[in-house]
């Protein structure tokens, strides 16, 4: 691995200027791991949709991002975290079209196609978390 | 990053500087629907090149500014959307349905001016 090793980048979010900055940072990492291309617009815009849900629905959180691999594959690893009120049926949610709040309800689904791996945990009352990973080409 | 709006004859030209926030989108749609009235304008081109990243929340408030300027009687074009921004989009499952959207600036001048012209022909033809 030429150059440092990067560790990861924790972005706290809690307005809309910070889904900004979660993008713009998701870019430089995934650059710096290198992803190219259509590569670093798709994981700017998970990134940005995911911190954008943390925004709207529960107000504050984290998103974190990180070298990943799996055997001889490398990757970005990204994690969205929050301690909101929670997600009451996580399998409607991943449903196209569905939405509690003032969104398109495209966010989970649509974040999940633009990604390599997705999980989503969901716990009432104590907070989501998404975690995504992206392999490099 | 407020976005500059510039006044060409019976259009006007929002052309986006910087990666912006939710609120400068929503300032960008107040601005244009209250600058179409100002200035009489007929056409309304948002120049999107050097955004990186369009999300479900910049799609709809370009989508719903497009339709608000219609019903204030201006067409609306967004221009520049980039290869890898419409690929990311279209996965995200947004399309700007109902929006014109044009390659460039040029091609989106030059949409306004055929659409006004058949405007003003439909008007005589009455």
């Amino acid at each position: 691995m030429p150059g440092e090793i990067l560790t990861e980048v924790r972005i706290l979010i809690k307005s809309d200027a910070d889904v900004v900055t979660a993008r713009q940072q998701a870019r430089s990492v995934a650059t710096q791991l290198g992803f190219s291309g259509s590569d670093l617009t798709i994981i700017a815009t998970a990134i940005s949709e995911m911190a954008r849900n943390i925004v709207s629905y529960t107000g504050m959180g984290e998103i974190i991002l990180g070298p990943t691999h799996h055997g001889t594959k490398q990757g970005i690893l990204m994690i969205a975290r929050d301690e909101g009120p929670g997600i009451p049926n996580v399998a409607k949610a991943m449903q196209d079209g569905y939405s509690t709040g003032n969104s398109l309800g495209l966010g989970l689904p649509g974040t999940k196609r633009l990604m390599d791996e997705f999980d989503i945990v969901s716990e009432m009352g104590k907070g989501t978390t998404v975690t995504m990973k992206k392999w490099k080409r | 990053m407020e976005v500059p709006i510039l006044k060409q004859g019976d259009y006007l030209i929002a052309s986006i500087q910087a990666a912006l926030t939710d609120e400068d989108l929503l300032k960008l749609r107040d601005e244009l629907a209250e600058r179409v009235g100002k200035y009489r304008s007929r056409g309304v081109i948002v120049d999107v090149t050097v955004l990186d990243v369009m999300d479900s929340f910049a799609s709809r408030t370009l989508t719903a500014t497009a339709h608000m300027l219609r019903l204030r009687g201006a067409e609306t074009v967004i221009v520049g959307i980039q290869p890898e921004v419409a690929f990311a989009m279209v996965q995200l499952g947004l399309t700007l349905e109902g929006v014109t959207t044009m390659l460039d600036l040029e091609e989106g001048l030059a949409f306004l001016n055929r659409q006004i012209k058949t405007k003003q022909g439909a008007k005589r033809a009455r």
